[in-house]
C-alpha cells in the first residue's frame, strides 16, 4: 500500500491526466441515473433537434436525448468491456501460467488450441458464433472473453517462462514447493507489471471490438444505449449536414460525440498503461 | 601536441535515486599521458565504472556530471556538444565492456560490427576496414583470423569474444580505450590469454588505457599507475610497482591483505571420520551430450570439499545431480549410508531439508518481490512449521548470525541490498532449513575481494559453529586455498585429480592442475611476462 502511494507521488503528468479521464468515466458510469437529465429509451421531443436547451446535445432519429444516451452508454459499454476483459484475463493468465509451469503435454495441448483460435480472424469468428448463439449480453461477453484470452495466454506464458528460469524458482523447487505456491508467490508477483499493462491495452481493444460488433448490428442490441451503436445510427448524418451555420452543423457532429467518447477513454487508459509499462521496465530516463 | 591526453579535474557525478540527487563521484582528479595505462581499482559501488565512462563524457541514465572539467586532448567534454562527443566516441575514445557476450549484437557477424565504427566515422572504406579487421584479429592472436570475423557472436568462445571486442575497440586506432572489467567473467585459463593480448596490442599502438577491475593481481600485470577509489573518492594513486610494494593508506593495505585469509586447521573429530555423502560412478547428460562421466567422490562430515575446473567442466552439473534437479544416468549417491532418490521430487521433506544449495548469482536467486523476512521465513515455515512470533524470533536470530541488523534489514526488498548482503541473505535462507550439507556454487565469484573475503569468513565460522559440510564449487584457486580441506579438479566432466588440499597444491601435479595453478594471477608485476615466457619455452602436454 505504501508502495502504491510512493509510486503515485512519482507519477508523471500524463499518468495523472489518464487517471482523471478514467475516474471521470467511472463516475459517469456509476451515477448515470442521477446525472442523466432524461431517461435512456424515451422519446421526449422532435427528432434531430439542434444543440440548445433543454437538449444540450440535441436529439436523435427517434427524438431521444443524446446527452442522456451518452451517459447511459458509458455504463453499458464500459461495464461490459470491463467484465469481458476481466474474464479474458482470468482465463488467459490461469492457463498461460499453468502451461508455462507444468510444461509437457498440458502446454502442448493448450498452446495448439490457442493457435487454432488465433488462426481465425477474431471479428469473423465472433460474428459466426454470435449468429449461432444469438446476441444476448452474456453470449457477447463470453465469446469476446474467450477470443481475447488467447492473447493473454500467449503473453503470460512467455513472461512466466522467463521468470521460471531464474534461480529463485530453482531454490523453491529444491525446497519441494507445490505448483500453486510457485505460481502464486514466485511467478505472479513478478509477472504482474506486464500483465497489468496488457490489461489496459486489452481493455481498449475489447471496447473497440464491442463497438465494431454493435456497428455491424451484432453487439449490444437497441434500444440499449451504447456508443458503438450510436455511431452506427448517426453515421449517415455527416453526409447530409449543412455546415454553413452552427445550428445546422451540430446535426452532422452527432456521430462524432460517441466516437469521441470512445477515443478519449482509449487515450486515458493508454496514458496509465504507458506509465505502468515504464515502471515495470525499470528505465530511469 | 601535449603529452597529457586526458585531464579530469575535480569531477563530480550525481545519480538520481529516492527523488533526489546523490553524489557518486565526489571530486576526483585523473591525468593520463599518451600511451599510459592507469589501473582503477576499488570495491563494487566505489564509482570505478562511472568514472571510466565519464572519461568519454558519458554518464549512465539517471546520472549527471555536476562539476569539474574533463579535458580530452584540449577539448572540454563537459561542455562539448552531443555531435562533438559523437565524433570522439568510437573514433578517438573506445570502450570495452565487461561482458562481451552481452555487448555484441547477436544478429550481426563479428566483422560487420568491427567495420561499423571506421565506416561511420569515415576513417576507411568497408573493404579496407575488413582487411584491417583480419590484420588486428591476427595481432590479437585469435584462431583462424581470416575467417573468424564471419562468425556470429554465439559461435565463438567467451575469451575469443572478449578479444574480438578489444580488436573492435582498436578499429579506429583510438588514443584512449576504457576497459571495464574485461576479464572478470572469464575463468583463469582464458583470462591469461586475454590479458596478454590486450597488453600487447595496447603497447604496440601506444594507446592510453584506463583499466577498471577489482582484481589486484590483474591490475598489477596491466597498469603503469594504480588509482584506488573508495565510495567515490580517491584513496591514493602511485606508480604500479611502488603501490604494490608499499601501499600507504590503511584501506589499500586492507585490499592487499585479503588474499591472505586462511581458515584455522580443522579439529580432529571424535569418533573418527564419517562419510556424509558417497558419490559412486555417477554419469549424467543433457540430451545426447554427456556432461559427467564416471564421477566418484566421498565427502566427510564436517569437511569442505572444493570442486575446481573451468566453465563447462561439469562442476555445476555435479551440484544439480546431488540436489536432484538432474537425475544421473548411471551411478548412485549415498547419504548417511542410504541411497538418495534420483529426483528431488521423490525425496522426503526431511531429506530435502538436509541438503541445501547457495547459488552463484544472489541477484537471480532472490525473488525481487519478496521481503527479506519472507525469503528467510518461508523455509522456516515449510520445513520446521514455525509460525508467528516463533518464526519472527528465528528470522532475527538468523539475520544476526549472518551479521545483518534484523531491525534494519527484515523489511527490505532484495533491490535495497548490496551484492554481499544479498549473498548473506541467501546463506541465511539455506541455514533456515537447518541443513547438514550445503553446496556453495561459486558463491563469491560475483563479488569483489573484500566482500568475498567477508563471505568466506562467515561460511567458515558457520561451519565450525553449526557443524556443516560444504561442497564448494569454484574456479578461483585463491578461494580453494583459503577454505578447502579436500580438492577435486575436474575437466570435461571427468575428475582429473582429487585429494587433500596440501597434496593437490604441491607438486607433482596432473598437467591440467598445473595449467590451472599457474594461470592464477599473482601480485608480482612481472608474473604475466614470466609465465608467458615459460609456456613458450616449455609447452604443456
Amino acid at each position: 500500500m505504501q508502495n502504491l502511494i510512493h509510486h503515485l507521488r512519482d507519477a508523471p503528468v500524463s499518468a495523472w491526466i489518464g487517471m482523471i479521464i478514467v475516474a471521470f468515466y467511472a463516475i459517469i458510469a456509476l451515477f448515470a441515473p442521477l446525472l442523466a437529465p432524461y431517461a435512456e429509451n424515451v422519446s421526449i421531443g422532435a427528432q434531430y433537434q439542434p444543440w440548445t436547451a433543454p437538449h444540450f446535445l440535441g436529439t436523435d432519429a427517434l427524438g431521444r436525448d443524446v446527452l442522456s444516451r451518452l451517459i447511459y452508454g458509458a455504463r453499458n459499454t464500459v461495464g461490459i468491456a470491463l467484465l469481458t476483459t476481466a474474464l479474458a484475463f482470468t482465463l488467459g493468465a490461469t492457463f498461460g501460467l499453468l502451461a508455462a509451469t507444468l510444461g509437457g503435454w498440458f502446454d502442448t495441448i493448450a498452446s495448439r488450441m490457442v493457435d487454432v483460435l488465433m488462426a481465425i480472424p477474431p471479428l469473423i469468428f465472433a460474428l459466426l458464433i454470435l449468429t449461432i448463439t444469438g446476441t444476448s449480453v452474456a453470449a457477447l461477453i463470453l465469446v469476446i472473453a474467450v477470443l481475447d484470452s488467447t492473447r493473454v495466454f500467449r503473453l503470460s506464458r512467455a513472461v512466466a517462462q522467463g521468470i521460471l528460469t531464474m534461480d529463485y524458482i530453482e531454490v523453491a523447487r529444491m525446497r519441494g514447493e507445490g505448483m500453486f505456491w510457485l505460481i502464486r508467490k514466485e511467478v505472479l508477483p513478478n509477472a504482474a507489471a506486464p500483465l497489468i499493462a496488457e490489461f489496459g491495452l486489452r481493455f481498449c481493444f475489447v471496447f473497440l471490438f464491442i463497438s465494431a460488433l454493435s456497428f455491424l448490428g451484432l453487439g449490444i442490441q437497441p434500444p440499449t444505449a451504447d456508443w458503438g451503436g450510436m455511431v452506427r445510427e448517426s453515421a449517415k448524418l455527416i453526409s447530409f449536414a449543412n455546415f454553413s451555420t452552427w445550428q445546422t452543423a451540430t446535426f452532422g457532429l452527432a456521430p462524432l460525440l460517441p466516437a469521441g467518447a470512445i477515443a478519449l477513454m482509449t487515450i486515458g487508459v493508454n496514458l496509465i498503461v504507458d506509465w505502468v509499462l515504464h515502471m515495470s521496465s525499470g528505465l530511469k530516463e | 601536441m601535449s603529452d597529457v591526453l586526458l585531464d579530469m579535474k575535480n569531477v563530480a557525478i550525481e545519480g538520481w535515486s529516492d527523488r533526489r540527487w546523490k553524489p557518486i563521484i565526489k571530486g576526483v582528479d585523473l591525468t593520463l599521458k599518451r600511451g599510459e595505462i592507469l589501473g582503477l581499482i576499488g570495491e563494487s559501488g566505489a564509482g570505478k565504472s562511472t568514472l571510466g565512462l565519464a572519461a568519454m563524457g558519458y554518464t549512465k541514465g539517471g546520472c549527471r556530471i555536476s562539476g569539474g572539467s574533463i579535458n580530452f586532448d584540449g577539448q572540454d567534454l563537459t561542455r562539448a556538444s552531443n555531435e562533438a562527443l559523437r565524433q570522439l566516441r568510437g573514433k578517438r575514445i573506445a570502450y570495452v565492456a565487461q561482458s562481451a557476450a552481452a555487448a555484441f549484437n547477436p544478429a550481426f557477424k563479428l566483422i560487420d560490427q568491427y567495420c561499423e565504427a571506421p565506416v561511420q566515422h569515415g576513417v576507411m572504406s568497408k573493404t579496407d576496414a575488413q582487411k584491417d579487421a583480419v590484420e588486428l584479429y591476427r595481432k590479437i592472436r585469435l584462431p583462424n583470423p581470416d575467417t573468424i570475423g564471419f562468425r556470429y557472436p554465439h559461435q565463438v568462445s567467451g575469451g575469443q569474444l572478449q578479444r574480438a571486442m578489444t580488436a573492435m575497440a582498436m578499429a579506429c586506432r583510438p588514443d584512449l580505450i576504457i576497459f571495464d572489467e574485461p576479464t572478470t567473467a572469464l575463468d583463469v585459463t582464458t583470462q591469461i590469454e586475454v590479458l596478454a593480448a590486450v597488453r600487447d596490442i595496447v603497447r604496440e599502438y601506444n594507446t592510453a588505457a584506463i583499466y577498471i577491475t577489482h582484481d589486484l593481481a590483474v591490475v598489477a600485470q596491466m597498469a603503469d599507475h594504480i588509482k584506488v577509489l573508495l565510495r567515490g573518492e580517491e584513496v591514493e594513486q602511485a606508480p604500479a610497482r611502488e603501490m604494490l610494494a608499499n601501499p600507504q593508506e590503511d584501506y589499500t593495505k586492507s585490499l592487499w591483505a585479503v588474499r591472505e585469509f586462511r581458515r584455522a586447521p580443522p579439529v580432529a573429530r571424535e569418533g573418527g571420520e564419517e562419510t556424509l555423502l558417497d558419490i559412486t560412478n555417477v554419469s549424467a547428460s543433457y540430451g545426447a551430450q554427456k556432461v559427467l562421466d564416471d564421477v566418484s567422490l566421498k565427502i566427510r562430515r564436517g569437511s569442505t570439499v572444493a570442486v575446481v575446473g573451468e566453465s563447462g567442466s561439469g562442476k555445476s552439473t555435479l551440484a544439480r545431480v546431488i540436489m536432484g534437479l538432474l537425475p544421473p544416468t548411471e551411478g548412485e549417491i549415498l547419504h548417511d549410508g542410504t541411497p538418495l532418490p534420483k529426483l528431488g521430487t521423490k525425496r522426503s521433506r526431511g531429506l530435502q531439508r538436509h541438503l541445501q544449495m547457495i547459488h552463484q548469482m544472489a541477484d537471480t536467486a532472490l525473488n525481487p518481490k519478496q521481503r527479506i523476512k519472507d525469503v528467510i521465513g518461508r523455509p522456516l515455515e515449510f520445513f520446521l512449521g514455525l509460525k508467528g512470533a516463533a518464526k519472527e524470533a528465528r528470522i532475527r536470530e538468523l539475520l544476526t548470525l549472518i551479521e545483518l541488523d534484523p531491525d534494519e534489514f527484515m523489511h527490505r526488498l532484495p533491490s535495497e541490498l548490496s551484492g554481499g548482503q544479498k549473498q548473506r541473505v541467501c546463506i541465511a535462507r539455506a541455514l533456515a532449513a537447518e541443513p547438514s550439507f550445503i553446496i556453495c556454487d561459486e558463491v563469491t565469484s560475483a563479488l569483489d575481494q573484500l566482500v568475498a573475503e567477508g563471505i568466506l569468513r562467515l561460511l567458515d565460522r558457520l561451519q565450525r559453529e553449526l557443524d556443516l559440510t560444504y561442497l564448494f564449487i569454484t574456479h578461483d584457486l585463491a578461494t580453494v586455498r583459503s577454505i578447502a580441506d579436500d580438492v577435486v579438479v575436474m575437466q570435461n566432466g571427468v575428475i582429473v585429480e582429487q585429494g587433500p588440499k596440501d597434496d593437490i597444491f604441491s607438486p607433482p601435479h596432473a598437467p591440467y592442475t598445473e595449467l590451472l595453478l599457474s594461470s592464477v594471477p599473482e601480485m608480482d608485476p612481472d608474473w604475466l611476462t614470466n609465465i608467458l615466457k615459460n609456456r613458450r619455452e616449455k609447452p604443456l602436454q
